[in-house]
């Protein structure tokens, strides 16, 4: 790790005033600045702004600070009793002891576990625009099948993003240009030929909050993590589920797969082929269809395609049940 | 259940007398001592598995702030080799001492080491000293290389094996693999090397305060008596702290060289490379056997890598002549050479990669021939040890194997794939053979009764986390009667008493009759001062009529009661304490009977075929280890073994890049042991019947074997669950995706 400056700034002004990498819990930026793969001059400590609060809005959305800790926001009565989905895929991910450091906007912001990005003796295009990509030839398991690209295929680790992609969440950020609403489906990018691109914030662009828009009355979520062993283990493949259905027929849904997208992975191929129908074992199998139809498997992680479709399937057993 | 001991000490279920310390962190491990101007060295490590070392350019780092130094091939004093067999205590883990010339023989070899005043400096300047290589393909794995033509490292042969197997009715020929796997130990390597003159200290993580002694006053050339290793505490080994690795080396040469004590701590990703790992094994295993599932054919034949620098046998085939009745067996086994670091021993050393490979073959032949797999381990039940053609000194496996089966349930089990069922979950079960050898080795000890009503017990062994300093105080209490609480144990310094390595499960069965001894020894003197000092209501008397009991001194036919405490004894002769010093010898073949552990563990896998999710919902283990000395400890080696062994079937896998030889999985997120969640209620039975042959005591060792048979078990619940059987450990996920989507 590389000497750096530190602020810790008390106001969000302030805050912007810096130029710097913003520190939240650090759980993914200390990480790899240990392993030399972030190097910045200057640390920002975001943790005294006053940005971990869960309030409702008049607008009946809850609106989650961007310093809202993962395991306080997974036990937040309201996002248990209203959100499932989203308090499943924080309890299924990392540890206690990671998501007690962990943040909203951090976890957001997480980057990939691909092996070779966090190690600088590999070439990468993410890390290294221009290198190459070591994940193509090697060992490639835990990467990703949709959204990939020649130059990148990384997975985009988190589950709660997966989460909140299917509750449509929007970001909302302050910047050197004001305020930015974004929702989170236009958030991400795909790799393309810019793969150290993952998102549209600008740099020194601060994330505030995350708004979670009101559910319609009866909609029932649920999110299932597919991995090696049970606990502290990223997905190999997710699947976040909002569904809306009465007596068997499905009248709106809203589908998103973790662990296998370059990004977390809206599935409106799924949704299409969901929405007015019976929620039956042959409809949630087209929909799986659906979803993987252009799924791009690499040498060791061909697996993940039938593992997606399967957890898409399951997932949506179960959402409906509940329903 | 026979045995001399007098008191309810042994066999107690008595918590760690160094529960506390560690608990609250007072406990002080390896890096832990507080070293005064102690400087921090970090090794720069080789990214190639294979080459040689063109240069080695520290400008840049050298100015960085607080360097001290930076060593490397090029600049550094000569280390020696070890004598190895030609010299007791003599045993490297790595024969090469680090830095002896240009080449890389795998990847995360310490090519330099730079010293710092602080860690940080020492870290972030290691990653500016600049290497260059003339790197070569490495080789990583054994796909890569030709299997090895000449004569096996090992070969067992009884009977007419290959005639045998080529005339059996039912035939089973499998290949089985088991991977890289990695110690990882909680408490990471690491060293505080301080010099003194020409006297070194080490501040170690340890499995063998005295073998570690000795290979570095070998490799260092300084006399023995000029090396101490102090190791008090062990964050647990595994096999991994057995012999000295290079880092320890590099603290000590650094430290004579600067002058100044020098701290070496191995960063966790290096514990995927230079440290030590259990070997990739590819065993073939064929089975012959009648049509009434009696075997007459055994062909194991195994192949693990080892270095470039070492030969290390993964002894697989240890068990196969002996485990099971069969006039027929051959077991060999060979080597070849891969561009990883040197192998090394790792809980259960041999046995659990072998049985993983024979309980396997054992329960495709099972299935063959429709035979229960518990019946057809009956019917090949060894009633002697074949393979030396006399008895067990105390086998009770059969009863093992029935225990195990009632407390299960087995008679419930019914044969076909998938046929059983929990909810919407299939259940598997499976069972697997354990066993170990039991040995013991050389041991002294010094107990010293000390005038303030305590005693002391010390020994140059260590404990590294089995209860080593429990077994001590218990066997001191037993013999004396001073509560185990008023009994300071102190291990792990070399400069006491030699004692054993903690490795082999041997180190309790070794030091048993020692601490016995040297007990009895210090309890003998302290009745001759009983009948010397004036002031003693024994004076005169013949020390023979007197005993200590209850920590009391006191004429034998009478009770207790009627004596004295025995530090009265040493307060009136004027004496702060007394010695007694006690041995114990290894045991030897002159018995004529072999001394085995035996054990089986049933498991229980639940499959969910929609998502491919199999989880371990029930494990049985039922032991046959001797006379248990302490429940608690035993229990937890057995519970914890079992945990390993789950992580040993279905997650570890140490993985490396085929292009540059980097374990590309070197970190706690991305090398998956078991977690909490996995592990289900866990049960274990220990049949404790004691040995005779094992001593006073009649305990074997409790380490290894725990381990052993639970993979095996494991994969066989996995295919009378899923139907696919798994030869090729971990089984993974994408395995069991084999058969279309339920
Ligand atoms: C061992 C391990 C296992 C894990 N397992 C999982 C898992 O199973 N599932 C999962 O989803 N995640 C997992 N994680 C990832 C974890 O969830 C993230 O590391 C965490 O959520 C990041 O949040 P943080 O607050 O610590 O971010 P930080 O590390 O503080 O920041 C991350 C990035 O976001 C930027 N940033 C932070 N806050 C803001 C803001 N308000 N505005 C703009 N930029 C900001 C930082 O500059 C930095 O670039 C794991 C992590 C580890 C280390
Ligand atoms: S997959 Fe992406 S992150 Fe991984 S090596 Fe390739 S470019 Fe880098």
């Amino acid at each position: 790790m590389q000497a750096f400056r530190y602020r810790q700034p008390k106001s969000v002004d302030a805050a912007l005033e810096n130029s710097g990498r913003f520190l939240a819990g650090g759980t993914t930026l200390i990480d790899l600045m240990k392993l030399n793969v972030e190097t910045p001059q200057q640390i920002v400590d975001i943790n005294l702004l006053p940005l971990d609060r869960i309030e409702a809005t008049a607008d009946g959305s809850l609106k989650v600070g961007a310093l809202v800790r993962n395991s306080d926001l997974a036990n937040h009565s309201e996002i248990k009793a209203q959100y499932a989905v989203l308090s499943l895929a924080l309890l299924s991910g990392a540890s206690p002891q990671l998501r007690n450091m962990a943040t909203t906007a951090g976890n957001l912001l997480q980057r990939t576990r691909c092996y070779y990005f966090r190690d600088t003796n590999y070439p990468c295009n993410k890390r290294q625009p221009g290198t190459g990509c070591a994940a193509i030839d090697g060992l490639n398991r835990i990467h990703a099948i949709l959204g990939t690209s020649d130059q990148c295929v990384a997975t985009h680790p988190s589950d709660m993003a997966v989460a909140m992609m299917a509750l449509e969440a929007v970001v909302h950020t302050r910047g050197a240009k004001g305020e930015r609403t974004i929702a989170l489906e236009d958030f991400y990018l795909v790799p393309g030929q810019t793969p150290h691109r993952e998102n549209v914030l600008e740099p020194g662009e601060l994330i505030t909050h995350v708004t979670l828009p009101k559910l319609a009355e009866g909609t029932k979520s649920y999110y299932l993590k597919l991995r090696d062993r049970a606990q502290y283990e990223f997905a190999l493949s997710s699947a976040a589920i909002v569904v809306e259905a009465k007596g068997g027929h499905i009248k709106r849904v809203r589908v998103a797969l973790g662990g296998v997208g370059t990004k977390p992975w809206r599935s409106h191929e799924a949704e299409r082929v969901l929405t007015g129908k019976d929620a039956t074992p042959e409809n949630f199998h087209a929909a799986a269809e659906a979803a993987l139809q252009g799924a791009k498997p690499l040498r060791d992680n061909a697996f993940k395609v039938e593992l997606a479709k399967r957890a898409l399937v399951r997932a949506m057993t179960v959402a409906t049940q509940a329903a | 259940m026979s045995t001399s001991s007098t008191s309810s000490v042994i066999g107690a279920s008595v918590t760690r007398v160094d529960g506390r310390l560690k608990v609250t962190g007072a406990a002080r491990y390896a890096v832990d001592h507080p070293i005064e101007n102690v400087a921090y060295g970090y090794g720069v490590s080789s990214t190639i598995a294979n080459g040689k070392i063109t240069q080695i350019d520290t400008s840049a780092a050298e100015r960085m702030p607080g360097v001290l130094a930076i060593l490397h091939h090029g600049n550094t004093d000569p280390l020696f080799r070890t004598a190895g067999p030609l010299q007791p205590n003599s045993r490297p883990s790595e024969s090469r001492p680090p830095f002896e010339d240009d080449v890389v023989y795998y990847y995360g070899q310490f090519v330099a080491l730079v010293v710092a005043n602080t860690f940080e400096q020492a870290q972030d300047a290691a990653f500016h000293v600049k290497v260059t290589y003339d790197e070569k393909k490495p080789l990583v794995h054994l796909d890569d290389v030709p299997a090895p033509a000449g004569p096996p490292v090992k070969n067992y042969t009884r009977g007419k094996a290959d005639e045998a197997f080529e005339s059996a009715p039912v035939k089973i020929d499998e290949t089985y693999i088991t991977p890289v796997e990695t110690h990882n130990p909680m408490e990471m390597h690491g060293t505080i090397a301080v010099w003194n003159g020409d006297k070194v200290t080490l501040y170690e993580t340890s499995q063998g305060v005295m073998n570690h002694q000795g290979v570095m006053s070998e490799m260092l050339g300084v006399p023995l008596d000029r090396v101490q290793v102090i190791s008090p505490f062990c964050g647990s080994g595994f096999g991994g702290k057995l012999f000295p690795w290079p880092h320890s080396l590099l603290a000590a040469m650094a430290a004579r060289r600067l002058d100044r004590p020098v701290k070496v701590s191995v960063p966790r990703a290096l514990m995927f490379t230079t440290v030590g790992h259990r070997p990739l094994t590819r065993q073939r295993v064929r089975l012959g056997a009648t049509p009434d599932g009696k075997l007459t054919a055994i062909i194991h034949d195994v192949l693990n890598h080892t270095s470039h620098t070492d030969d290390i046998m993964e002894n697989c085939t240890e068990p196969t002549p002996l485990l099971y009745s069969c006039p027929n067996v051959a077991a060999a086994q060979r080597l070849v050479k891969l561009n990883v670091g040197t192998p090394t021993p790792m809980r259960g050393p041999g046995a659990c990669p072998g049985l993983f490979a024979l309980e396997s073959a054992l329960d495709e032949l099972a299935v063959k021939m429709k035979i229960d797999p518990l019946d057809l381990r009956l019917r090949n039940y060894a009633e002697i040890d074949e393979s030396e053609g006399h008895p067990f000194s105390s086998k009770h496996l059969r009863e093992a194997y029935q225990a195990g089966a009632e407390r299960f349930g087995w008679s419930k089990r019914t044969p076909g794939i998938g046929s059983m069922r929990k909810g919407d979950e299939i259940l598997g079960w499976g069972v697997g053979t354990a066993t170990w050898s039991a040995g013991r080795g050389a041991a002294e000890v010094r107990v010293r009764l000390m005038a303030d009503g305590t005693a002391r017990a010390s020994s140059a062994t260590q404990d590294i986390g089995t209860g080593t300093y429990t077994v001590f105080a218990q066997v001191v209490s037993d013999k004396t009667g001073i509560p185990v609480e008023r009994i300071e144990v102190v291990l792990g310094d070399s400069s006491l008493p030699p004692g054993p390595t903690s490795g082999g499960s041997t180190a309790t069965a070794s030091v048993l009759p020692a601490i016995s001894a040297a007990s009895t020894a210090a309890i003998e003197a302290l009745l001759k001062a009983s009948v010397r000092a004036d002031q003693s209501p024994f004076k005169g008397a013949d020390p023979a009529t007197l005993a200590m009991t209850a920590g009391r001194v006191h004429v034998k036919e009478k009770s207790p009661e009627t004596g004295i405490p025995f530090e009265q004894i040493l307060k009136m002769s004027r004496l702060a304490a007394l010695e007694g010093n006690g041995k114990s010898v290894p045991s030897h073949e002159a018995h004529k009977v072999t001394a085995q552990s035996f054990g089986a563990h049933f498991v229980e896998v639940a499959w969910d075929p929609g998502i491919a999710r199999l989880r371990v919902s029930r494990v049985l283990s039922v032991f046959d280890v001797g006379r248990v000395i302490n429940q608690k400890t035993a229990r937890n080696q057995i519970l914890g073994a079992v945990v390993m062994g789950i992580g040993m079937g279905m997650f570890e896998e140490t993985i490396y890049d085929p292009r540059n030889g980097k374990p590309i999985n070197n970190n706690f997120a991305d090398y998956i042991v078991s977690t909490n969640a996995d592990i289900p209620e866990l049960d274990c039975i220990f049949l404790d019947y004691p040995d005779s042959a094992m001593g006073e005591y009649g305990a074997r060792g409790i380490g290894e074997i725990g381990l052993t048979g639970v993979a095996p078990a494991m994969a066989m619940a996995t295919y009378h669950a899923t139907g696919v059987r798994v030869r090729e450990l971990p089984i993974r996920i994408e395995k069991l995706m084999q058969r279309g989507m339920a």
